[in-house]
């Protein structure tokens, strides 16, 4: 028979039980946290996604549009277009001739409505002097009424009622299209939020984190290297060791100061460039990355290095034939995540004036541009209400990119993984 | 009587002989033995802490060496002097004399990668490196320079895999991870690797510790057809596979080298009680 204290095991199995709670407890108002997080901003920057458009008939008058044959580009590009569009509007509503009813009429049509009659005659201008039928985007206060994100009535309704009227008419004609909003993926920064894109700060994002990724790897693998490998436990690889830990945990404000001192002052190198950027990025992610790489070359197998040694390897050859790839699925992830800290990174990127109003999208990194959570505090800041789903939907965004680095790294580290293995 | 291994002091270690009165007992070769390497009053210590003193034995060429003695004696420690493993252990410092083919190993114009090109390794543990078998044995030959051409390296790795009676195993899988092969298939494996580069001298340093009778009595077959060419070096808690295969033994105890002679007298007629002691079982 087993000898065994009641008491005891009743009094141990309870505290199992209570353990397995709390954690399933603590589990739960994580996850509930999340969701209200991704909830909230989901359901509010969804629709940023869209915008709504009228679908017109303009006349592409060249008489109107004030250009002469040829038509080369050039000249397309100097067209007047505003009057053009204008014109096609009042078109649809003959009985509005006053100069105030009129000037409330275009207000439904944003300004970018010239810019896309502008694209389509440069496109096709051999369709200059017909008719066609294009869609053009709704000013951002009736794109948000279409969205049901203002109110009709009210105290501070935005609309006038002859606004409304005419805005219900052209919804009961079927003109009013609710489309996926391609500028909002690819376009720059504007004044005006329904043309308002994302693209500029994703690319500038992209450029910076390059540069970051291009300067902070290979100078994270080298420092890592050799500290581990060829420095010797003296003194001073000591004071260094404790000195990357320390700054590991500087706040990132302070790297930026740094970079506005060094990169800009010192240098003169562009402000506000993703350039500049990437290298106050990497800064910031060089300690990351070199932790996380001494700690994997730490893990290798000293079996692996003696079989090297012993087959008459140098010790650098040790590091680079076998000690590095051996360490490279540890690498690889410290450095993805390092990258999508400073993805998210804004105040480093303030210190440096990335955070200038930028409406094209960075052809090179020595481009002024946006970065993606710039982007995010400079839209929050703005007080169109078509700006709110903007920033929620730049969340959507950043939070993607995360997302799809964190999948990034855990890809890389299987692959690399079952290499080594 | 030990020295400091310098150039200055090449001369004076010279003078180093063995004490046959008071320290180990050493069989001089018989005319007409080759010697292959040869320490003379070798000592190692970890910090302060001594794990050798006074070694001094003859390698006798194309033979098999085995050394045995009681765990913590010194043997792993004696055979990576030989290929001067010992350098990148931290605080290891080494006094003495060791030459192969009556050249100083730890003179400074030696090239220790070079070195460990000729004095190849087998360790205890099976350490393939987390690569493709082929690429295993291609490792030394690529480094040293041995082969350029592909079909070149094919030819030694297939060479060094038969040599080391593996190649039918794995033949139809030379560009598999060798980490999937069985430990005894990786310590075979690690042969090959250690014999492709044709080294000529090769430590081994329990090689069978980990593996069954059916692997190890395949490993002392090899080690039969490789002493031809090589010189062998091997260290062995096993009795019977030193009386096995080995021509000369050395008995370790305690940091210094208490016999050494023809395996055969060593086991039959040891002259020194510690060697009777241990080869009866009474300790170790
Ligand atoms: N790297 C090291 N640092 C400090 N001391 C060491 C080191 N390696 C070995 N020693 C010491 O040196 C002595 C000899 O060790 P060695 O490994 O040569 O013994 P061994 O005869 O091979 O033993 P075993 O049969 O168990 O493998 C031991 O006392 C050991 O503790
Ligand atoms: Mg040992």
């Amino acid at each position: 028979m087993i000898l065994f204290n009641e008491k005891l095991v009743r009094k141990r199995n309870r505290a199992e039980r209570r353990f397995r709670a709390y954690g399933i407890l603590s589990l739960l108002a994580a996850a509930s946290v999340l969701l209200f997080l991704v909830y909230t901003i989901v359901s509010s920057g969804y629709s940023a996604f869209f915008r709504t458009t009228l679908l017109m008939d303009v006349q592409l008058n060249a008489a109107h549009m004030d250009i002469t044959s040829p038509y080369t580009r050039d000249v397309l590009m100097q067209g007047r277009y505003t009057s053009l569009v204008k014109t096609s509007l009042y078109a649809r509503f003959p009985g509005v001739s006053e100069r105030r009813e009129r000037r409330a009429l275009s207000k439904l049509l944003s300004p970018g409505a010239e810019l896309v009659v502008r694209d389509y005659v440069i496109n096709h201008p051999e369709s200059i002097g017909a008719t066609v039928a294009l869609e053009v985007p709704l000013s951002s206060d009736f794109d948000q009424l279409y969205k049901e994100h203002l109110p009709r009535t009210g105290e501070h309704i935005r609309f006038s009622e002859v606004q409304l009227r005419w805005f219900d008419q052209l919804q009961e004609e079927g003109r009013l299209n609710y489309r996926f909003n391609t500028q909002f993926l690819f376009g720059g920064d504007s004044r005006y939020p329904e043309l308002a894109g994302i693209g500029g700060a994703v690319v500038g994002s992209f450029y910076a984190l390059s540069v970051c990724f291009l300067l902070a790897f290979p100078l994270g693998i080298a420092a890592a290297t050799y500290l581990e490998e060829f420095s010797g436990n003296t003194r001073l690889t000591r004071i260094i060791e404790a000195n990357i830990n320390n700054l590991a945990a500087v706040p990132s404000v302070i790297f930026g100061l740094l970079g506005l001192a060094i990169f800009l002052n010192v240098f003169g190198l562009p402000r506000s460039t993703p350039l500049v950027g990437g290298f106050v990025l990497s800064l910031m992610t060089l300690p990351t990355i070199i932790i996380a790489t001494r700690a994997s070359i730490r893990s290798v197998s000293p079996g692996i290095r003696q079989a090297a040694l012993g087959m008459g390897a140098s010790p650098v050859q040790v590091v680079f034939h076998h000690v590095l790839p051996a360490a490279m699925p540890g690498t690889l992830t410290g450095t993805i995540i390092g990258l999508a800290q400073a993805l998210g990174e804004t105040a480093p990127l303030l210190m440096i004036g990335m955070v200038a109003f930028i409406a094209n999208v960075p052809a090179t990194p020595l481009d002024a541009s946006a970065a993606l959570p710039v982007q995010i505090f400079l839209w929050a800041e703005s007080a169109e209400r078509g700006f709110v789903e903007k920033t929620s939907a730049a969340m959507m965004v950043i939070m993607a990119f995360l997302i799809l680095m964190n999948i990034l790294a855990v890809i890389v580290r299987s692959k690399t993984q079952a290499k080594v293995e | 009587m030990s020295s400091v291994m310098t150039a200055e002091t090449t001369e004076a270690s010279e003078k180093v002989i063995n004490q046959v009165q008071d320290g180990p007992i050493v069989v001089r070769p018989e005319k007409g033995v080759d010697i292959k390497m040869s320490a003379e009053g070798v000592s190692v210590f970890y910090g302060d802490k001594q794990a050798l003193d006074d070694i001094s034995i003859d390698i006798h060429s194309k033979q098999i060496t085995a050394l045995i003695g009681p765990s913590g004696c010194g043997k792993s420690t004696f055979l990576r002097c030989l290929n001067r493993m010992n350098d990148v252990v931290g605080g290891c410092r080494i006094n003495g004399r060791i030459t192969m083919d009556g050249e100083d190993i730890y003179a400074p114009r030696v090239d220790v990668a070079s070195l460990r090109g000729q004095v190849g390794m087998v360790f205890q543990k099976p350490n393939p490196f987390p690569k493709s078998i082929f690429d295993n044995v291609a490792y030394g030959p690529r480094i040293h320079g041995y082969a350029q051409h592909r079909d070149e390296i094919e030819e030694i790795v297939v060479r060094s895999l038969s040599k080391a009676s593996l190649f039918e195993e794995v033949k139809d899988r030379l560009h598999d991870p060798a980490t999937g092969l069985s430990g005894g298939q990786q310590q075979r494996l690690c042969i090959a690797r250690a014999i492709a580069v044709n080294p000529e001298v090769l430590l081994m340093d329990e090689p069978c510790s980990a593996l069954d009778p059916i692997a190890t009595a395949r490993i002392e077959d090899l080690m039969w057809e490789l002493k031809e060419k090589f010189t062998i070096i091997i260290v062995t808690h096993s009795m019977q596979q030193a009386s096995r295969v080995s021509q000369r033994t050395g008995f370790f105890h305690m940091g210094v080298l208490a016999e050494v002679g023809t395996t055969e007298q060593i086991f039959q007629n040891p002259v020194d009680n510690r060697t009777r002691d241990y080869i009866t079982g009474r300790f170790g």
